[in-house]
């Protein structure tokens, strides 16, 4: 069975039938050639195939295709300037050494840029909590949570009596 | 792949009802975090799907005129934590809302869905049975309503009739207005882990003693379950540390806790009898009661 879908990736549109068995993570990454979403557990475990949907971090894995009609995606393709210049997010995680084999650097990358675009402030423990979903399995975590500290920099509450963190 | 058959979206209730009695086949499908993984390991084969997806109205959370909270079943978790009216009225149930998966998780996985799902272990159950949450249940033919403690009948069954659909979870004024609560998920990892014991305990305090207590758990049992007896038990008790010793006690007792190779039955007994204990000496606080030492 087939469902014609219309959505965009990375602002680029796309109209066409997908098979209602799809996934989204098989359209992206079979159909549409991007690669940046990794197939990781398959079952929602590990966010190596997370996107932004409509600016919201999501596994793909086991978001069904047709499920993405009307809907705006980001992949990590999207995520750099149009010149190639890396964003302030990509940067970060590479000045901080947050990247060994890469496998899950997309989805934490997209994560954090939606953490940053949302202007929200955040606790260090929010922090750790907004970003685990995502497994890595070389780097130990330490430098990803730099990274992603450096990227929301100016919105990392340190301070433990500020409202903010009390209201945790 | 996965193993779909059809595929069909329904854009209002009264839509899905009538595709649900055309086609008793279908198979609901929400945030799609337990269909999907059932499907993945072939648990579930050649599944007709009906989407509830597009039923805007099921996501809303609101506060009814007469002060019942109705929960639309298609709110996902991310709702629910970050919803103001929950977070200030029912807090046991945005805190275990938070506890649930990771965020990508639920950012989709619907409460309807924890709770249809059946399962001992859904995070949201805890909570809801100490709530005294009820259930709106729509089929073309009308609607019912339902307690929870009545809907779980098993592992994984639930009392859903064919033809029907979870449209509502509601919480009535008298279940959580001057009761405070509090909820504790032990796992064994803080996030993406399944629990151990879900505990979430409400309570009512006045002058020192317990005026009333409610006492949910998760995976204690088959189902989530209520502990009666240590909840009539506590009706009117002073509050020290024996009378919570006791309730931790006969908590215990209303359990059927099994060992997995999550934990051994033994130690499920042990976390229940303490973590009811941690459990109520927070909430006394919240409700305005003395700090227990
Ligand atoms: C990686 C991962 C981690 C998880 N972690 C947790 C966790 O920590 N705690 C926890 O409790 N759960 C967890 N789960 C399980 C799952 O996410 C939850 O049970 C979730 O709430 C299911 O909701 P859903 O909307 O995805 O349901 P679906 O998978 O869409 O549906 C679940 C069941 O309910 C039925 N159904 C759904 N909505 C309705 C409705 N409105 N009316 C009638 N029937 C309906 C479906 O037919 C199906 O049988 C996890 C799952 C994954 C994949
Ligand atoms: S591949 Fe999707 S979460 Fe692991
Ligand atoms: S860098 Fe290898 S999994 Fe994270």
């Amino acid at each position: 069975m087939y469902k014609r879908i219309a959505f965009t990736v990375n602002g680029k549109a796309y109209n066409f039938e997908v098979d209602v068995r799809e996934s989204l993570l098989d359209v992206l990454r079979s159909h549409l050639g991007f690669t940046g979403a990794k197939q990781g557990c398959g079952v929602g475990e590990c966010g190596a195939c997370s996107v932004l949907i409509d600016g919201v971090p999501t596994d793909t894995c086991i978001y069904l295709a047709v499920w993405a009609d009307g809907k705006e995606i980001r992949t990590i393709e999207g995520v750099a300037e149009k010149n190639g210049e890396l964003s302030e997010v990509q940067k970060a995680f590479v000045d901080e050494g947050a990247v060994q084999c890469g496998f899950c650097t997309p989805g934490l990358v997209l994560t954090t840029t939606a953490l940053k675009e949302s202007g929200k402030d955040y606790t260090r423990e929010e922090l750790k909590r907004e970003l685990s979903g995502h497994l890595c399995r070389c780097t130990g975590y330490q430098n990803i949570l730099k990274a992603a500290e450096k990227s929301l920099e100016g919105h990392v509450c340190t301070c433990v009596d500020s409202p903010h963190y009390k209201g945790e | 792949m996965y193993d779909i058959k059809g595929y069909y979206d329904a854009e209002t209730v009264s839509e899905a009802t009538a595709l649900l009695a055309e086609n008793p086949n279908l198979k609901i499908i929400a945030g799609g975090t337990d269909v999907l993984i059932k499907m993945h390991g072939g648990q579930l084969e050649d599944a007709e799907l009906l989407s509830l997806r597009k039923i805007k109205s099921l996501e809303k959370i609101d506060l009814a005129d007469d002060g019942t909270i109705v929960i639309g079943a298609m709110a996902t978790f991310s709702m629910v934590f970050h919803n103001t009216i929950l977070k200030d009225l029912i807090p046991i149930l945005t805190e275990a809302a938070i506890s649930m998966g990771g965020p990508q998780i639920r950012n989709i996985a619907t409460i309807g869905g924890n709770v249809c799902n059946g399962a001992t272990s859904a995070d949201s159950a805890s909570s809801l049975f100490a709530l005294n949450a009820q259930l709106k249940l729509e089929s073309k033919n009308g609607e019912r309503v339902v307690p929870i403690r009545e809907f779980y009948l098993g592992p994984g069954k639930v009392a859903i009739n064919p033809g029907e659909i979870l449209t509502e979870v509601r919480i009535a004024p008298e279940d959580y207005k001057g009761f405070a609560g509090h909820y504790i998920k032990f796992a064994m990892r803080e996030a993406m882990d399944i629990a151990t014991l879900g505990v979430a305990v409400v309570c009512k305090v006045q002058g020192g003693s317990f005026e009333e207590v409610r006492i949910g758990l998760g995976v204690a049992g088959p189902t989530p379950l209520r502990c009666l007896e240590a909840e009539e038990y506590a009706k009117g008790k002073k509050i020290s540390s024996d009378t919570l010793a006791e309730i931790g006690k006969l908590a215990v007792k209303s359990t059927k806790a099994r060992t997995s190779w999550r934990a051994s039955k033994e130690y499920r007994e042990h976390l229940v009898e303490e973590l009811t204990q941690r459990a109520l000496k927070t909430a006394v606080v919240s409700a305005g009661g003395a700090e227990v030492v």
